[in-house]
């Protein structure tokens, strides 16, 4: 009886999503313009995978990518959390309603919005132009990366908020009287009461923005599409621009395995981490 | 025990990221209500209200064909994603069956799953049945990469529900189909929407897939419209750029606005328990 349930949806996810992917491993393995007959050749597209330059430096650009959507954006989101420790502000599913919003926009849309932001001619350099430090942000070699970093910051922060402020919303309000009559200050607040209280949402934030890091084909594909020389160029970009640009679907397809094995491992990482902390 | 100054410093800190947060949305707005030639400074409103750059976004950019694209692709793969879901959800919440667990946690993996790694087979096969460049090619897909979480997300709404309501009924001689349709699915109705409203969200916003897939013009998601429409225009008038991406984010943003409270439940309940 539960099959009958269980079917229609099984077939979707199994035709469309879970096949598909061990598709990919089987085509990494071959040398395949995606046209004429393709050819088996084992491990070749990993290993020159492992010695190429640019699909190398793809993946380096993607960890350091995790250092914006994940690090500062987890590190905003616990500063609104540090100020609302002592404070009970009127209007706060307005102010969250609003710092959510990003998550919400189409990622195209919110290209478009920081390539007008970051503009030679943009607002941003309207500002910084009277203390000369105007740039071409998108254009220069040094700050293409953190630039669309930031973007990534602005976009899951308000996820990293709204899930650690639902966390703290179960939080029992004596812990936090307990801390204050032994004379805590906000900052040890945090660390004794707040912090180890929000280890679960902490671990699900890590491995969302971790994930979101990891792919952000949409925004770099809209904003830069790897450029200036490569500096910005990451995995999911190369998997396209393989597959579809330089004809080469297997090497592609290598790409996307690795990428998706270092997904999972991230995911499974961070949970074990979350997990161990909560027993000890 | 609020001291003023505490309450300050939150209404100073929220009100200072909730302008961050605004601010790219605001101004791209801004810049769309002005037209090419005005002089645009970074923070001024426009001086004229003016929908006319709006209409040559509409008109340039085929933005009829891209909502309507996007239209009937979001709700096909919401409408059959959530009857769907309601399913796997129910058997995984309510019943026991060999082999629940491995499915339950097979489908789960879905959740961190990065369909950047399938799409290129994913194009090869749909090729082969004739199905790219069809809606067919972004609605199929993405029914099966919603599964996942619509599967978790009512399987949590199903346990929810109280076992002595589903022995009342089955007492009564019904059997699982008629105390899903008429027992428990009148009371699913929030679930289910916030359901709806996420993966309504998503699939309007999604831009990979259709990238690869719709070549044809006539077949273009809003999105996508806006990534050439914003390629080809940029340069020569950012004013109509700006007033396609308004279009683009428009519908989600109203639909948000309206569901907001779902939207964060949706967010919050689904990534944390478990």
């Amino acid at each position: 009886m539960a099959f009958l349930f269980l079917l229609p949806a099984l077939a979707f996810y199994l035709l469309f999503t879970f096949l598909p992917l061990l598709h990919t491993v089987w085509l990494s393995f071959f040398e395949w313009d995606g046209i004429t007959l393709g050819h088996w050749i084992g491990l070749a597209n990993y290993r020159e995978l492992l010695t190429d330059e640019e699909i190398r430096g793809s993946f380096v650009h993607s960890i350091k990518l995790i250092l914006y959507y994940s690090g500062i954006a987890v590190l905003i989101a616990l500063l609104l959390i540090l100020v609302l420790q002592r404070a009970k502000p009127r209007g706060l599913t307005v102010f969250r309603t609003m710092i959510f919003l990003p998550q919400t926009v189409a990622v195209v849309v919110v290209a478009q919005a920081f390539v007008w932001i970051y503009a030679p001619d943009g607002p941003l350099n309207r500002v910084l132009e009277p203390l000369g430090l105007d740039r071409q942000w998108l254009g220069d070699f040094d700050t293409a990366l953190p630039a669309l970093g930031f973007v990534g910051s602005w976009i899951t922060f308000g996820l990293a908020f709204v899930l650690f402020l639902a966390g703290m919303q179960r939080i029992p309000q004596s812990l936090y009287d307990a801390a204050r009559v032994d004379g805590a200050s906000v900052w040890q607040e945090m660390r004794v009461v707040t912090l180890p209280q929000l280890r679960n949402e902490l671990a699900v934030v890590l491995t969302l923005t971790t994930i979101t890091a990891l792919r952000s084909f949409d925004l770099i594909y809209n904003t830069t599409k790897g450029g200036p020389g490569g500096e910005t160029r990451v995995p999911s970009v190369l998997i396209v621009l393989n597959a579809f640009s330089y004809g080469r679907v297997g090497m592609a397809c290598a790409v996307a395995v690795v990428l998706t094995l270092i997904i999972f491992a991230v995911a499974l990482v961070i949970t074990r981490i979350g997990d161990r902390g909560e027993h000890a | 025990m609020i001291t003023r100054r505490d309450q300050w410093t939150a209404y100073v800190v929220l009100g200072l990221f909730s302008i961050l947060a605004l601010y790219p949305v605001l101004g791209i707005l801004g810049l769309a209500l002005h037209t090419k030639d005005d002089q645009i400074t970074g923070f001024a409103l426009p001086t004229s209200f003016s929908l006319e750059t709006f209409e040559k976004a509409w008109t340039d950019g085929n933005f009829a064909t891209g909502l309507w694209s996007s239209f009937i692709v979001a709700v096909a793969v919401t409408v059959v994603s959530v009857v769907l879901s309601i399913g796997t959800g129910y058997a995984f919440g309510t019943m026991r069956f060999p082999g629940d667990s491995v499915i339950f946690g097979l489908i789960l993996l879905g959740l961190i799953f990065p369909y950047e790694a399938t799409v290129i087979p994913l194009y090869y096969d749909l090729q082969a049945f004739d199905l790219t460049n069809t809606y067919w090619a972004l609605i199929l897909p993405q029914i099966g990469l919603s599964i996942p979480f619509g599967t978790f997300w009512m399987r949590a709404f199903f346990r929810s529900t109280p076992k002595s309501l589903i022995e009342a009924a089955r007492v009564d001689g019904a059997g699982s189909f008629t105390i899903l349709v008429r027992v428990l699915l009148p009371q699913a109705k929030p679930a289910l929407l916030t359901l709806s409203a996420l993966i309504f969200m998503y699939t309007w916003n999604e831009f990979l897939l259709a990238l690869v897939m719709i070549q044809d013009p006539d077949k273009q998601t809003a999105p996508l419209g806006l990534s050439f429409f914003a390629t080809a225009t940029r340069a020569g008038d950012p004013t109509a750029v700006a007033a396609a991406a308004v279009i683009v984010a428009l519908p989600v943003i109203i639909v948000y606005v309206l569901l907001q409270r779902h939207f964060i439940r949706g967010i919050t309940a689904g990534a944390v328990k478990e």
